[in-house]
């Protein structure tokens, strides 16, 4: 009852846009390949899930699943050595947000001549957009550890791996989190741009053959689902994060 | 006004020994050459108003800084890492660990000296019974009111095994009664567990219950204004029963009239 009541909204705004959606593509007569209406894309969607879109969507959520976590390991990683080192992070941090003006969708394809038409080049791409978020929002949460609190640490018996053990690395787990859950968001975007420099299947490849066959619903069909993904890697981070921090859910709504 | 210096055994086998200890920050003078000797298992209470050093001295005394000038001896170290390995400081708020419950809070000495954590818990447990949380052990701190986290916090302090205990205003940031209990507590907590003490206050009252001494520092620069021996006879009984007692009343008002006596 408590879901049901906390989703409520959401589906009245998404059944409103769905009727206007609805009704304007129906009365306005606009033919489906200019804008298609809710029900073709549902009918194409159902249509083509055997064997196009089926495969289509699994492989970009390989890639995304697979870039994802690359991204967690390299970011996380980072963000415990430029926290134990002053030196790394002023060495570091300007290359890192340098590395976010480098425009995705230039690098993509010349990954691709790099690496072919395989996953690499859009694991990588994937990854580039996920791990900054992360790497930011974790060397924030493991510098907010309260200062007074490592200088009991230490009058505990406790040294510099303990002091980050048991206290630097817990305290940055929902600031961590935080990161997780907008490159989670992002991270279907990546795999699109990838896909779009190249590739063989996925939801990008599917979009990029549709559009100029004018098949304008499927390409709404996948937009759907890359969406449904990026939501669902959002609530799959809350969830986890639900389970990882248990102490930090009071006082979040 | 009585100046006596409390501790009867000077010199030979000390507990904690300052002299002229100093502290500046950048131009400021935190503490201006600070004497004070504390037997082994004394109790020592420092009182004054705020900012007159009291913390920062507790602060170098446990090695977490280093005085700028003068020396500090703990059992016979002198330098920082030895002090702080002979020492153990709770300041004013409890920091406990959000992620660990009462126990695990409690053992952290134990674990941070490499104890598994079942184990260290298993140690602890005891302990947790007679410190009043029984029933509590697996519960996270923001579960506990303030006087409970408060008693996790000592525990886990009592649990590193120091001989020395710094504490720094530690129930400053309980209402009255809360702090009336712990302090009854905390009396009844040392007698059985003796310890070389030395506490900061603003609490003249606080002073005088928990103390043996009670040092008076003057306002900045900090430096010892009068220490007072309290006599074990005169603290004797339950808190209120001295509260009551006219000597005990009547050295508290000596004391807060050098605290009130304007900055010489």
């Amino acid at each position: 009852m408590r879901l049901f009541l906390r989703v409520l909204p959401t589906v009245a705004i998404v059944a409103a846009l769905a009727a206007i959606w609805e009704a304007a593509s129906h009365w306005f007569g606009v033919p489906d390949y200019i804008f298609p209406s809710l029900d073709s894309i549902f009918a194409t969607m159902a249509d083509q899930w055997q064997g196009t879109l089926a495969s289509a969507a699994w492989t970009t959520t390989v890639e995304v699943l697979a870039g994802f976590a690359l991204a967690f390991v390299v970011a996380v990683t980072l963000a415990a050595a430029l926290h134990s080192s002053r030196t790394a992070r002023n060495a570091v941090y300007p290359l890192l947000i340098g590395s976010q003006a480098v425009p995705i969708v230039v690098i993509a394809p010349v990954l691709t001549i790099i690496f072919g038409f395989t996953i690499t080049p859009k694991l990588i791409v994937v990854a580039l957009i996920c791990f900054f978020p992360i790497v930011v929002n974790t060397v924030d949460g493991l510098a907010s550890a309260d200062p007074e609190l490592l200088r009991v640490m230490r009058t505990l018996d406790g040294g510099k791996w303990a002091s980050f053990r048991r206290v630097e690395a817990p305290a940055a787990l929902p600031s961590m989190f935080s990161g997780l859950r907008i490159a989670a968001t992002y991270a279907p975007i990546g795999a699109v741009f990838g896909e779009f420099a190249g590739s063989q299947n996925g939801l990008g490849y599917l979009m990029i053959q549709a559009t100029p066959q004018l098949e304008t619903s499927l390409v709404f069909a996948a937009i759907f689902l890359l969406t449904a993904e990026a939501i669902a890697g959002f609530l799959a981070v809350t969830a986890i994060e639900r389970i990882c921090c248990p102490w930090a859910r009071e006082g979040k709504r | 006004m009585s100046v006596s210096v409390g501790s009867g055994q000077a010199g030979d086998g000390a507990g904690l020994l300052l002299r002229e200890v100093t502290k500046r920050f950048g131009t400021t003078e935190a503490v201006a050459g600070v004497d004070l000797e504390v037997p082994p298992h004394g109790r020592l209470a420092i009182v004054g108003p705020s900012g007159c050093g009291k913390s920062t001295l507790l602060n170098m005394i446990c090695g977490l800084d280093e005085p700028t000038g003068g020396t500090i001896e703990v059992l016979g170290a002198t330098t920082a890492p030895q002090r702080l390995r002979r020492c153990a400081w709770m300041p004013q708020r409890d920091l406990l660990l959000p992620w660990r419950d009462v126990l695990g809070n409690a053992a952290l000495a134990l674990e941070n000296r490499g104890v598994r954590r079942a184990a260290a818990r298993r140690q602890v447990a005891p302990m947790a019974a007679r410190f009043g949380l029984a029933g509590f052990e697996d519960k996270l701190p923001r579960e506990l009111s303030g006087g409970m986290r408060q008693r996790v916090s000592f525990l886990r302090t009592l649990v590193a095994g120091k001989e020395v205990l710094l504490l720094d205003e530690p129930f400053g940031a309980l209402d009255s009664i809360t702090r009336g209990d712990l302090q009854q507590w905390l009396r009844g907590a040392l007698d059985e567990e003796p310890r070389t003490v030395v506490l900061v206050t603003h609490d003249v009252e606080e002073a005088l219950l928990l103390g043996r001494q009670v040092a008076v520092m003057s306002p900045r620069p900090g430096r010892i204004a009068v220490t007072f021996g309290v006599d074990p006879v005169l603290t004797e009984g339950s808190r209120r029963e001295v509260l009551k007692r006219t000597e005990f009343t009547a050295l508290r008002d000596t004391i807060l009239s050098v605290l009130e006596a304007p900055a010489r």
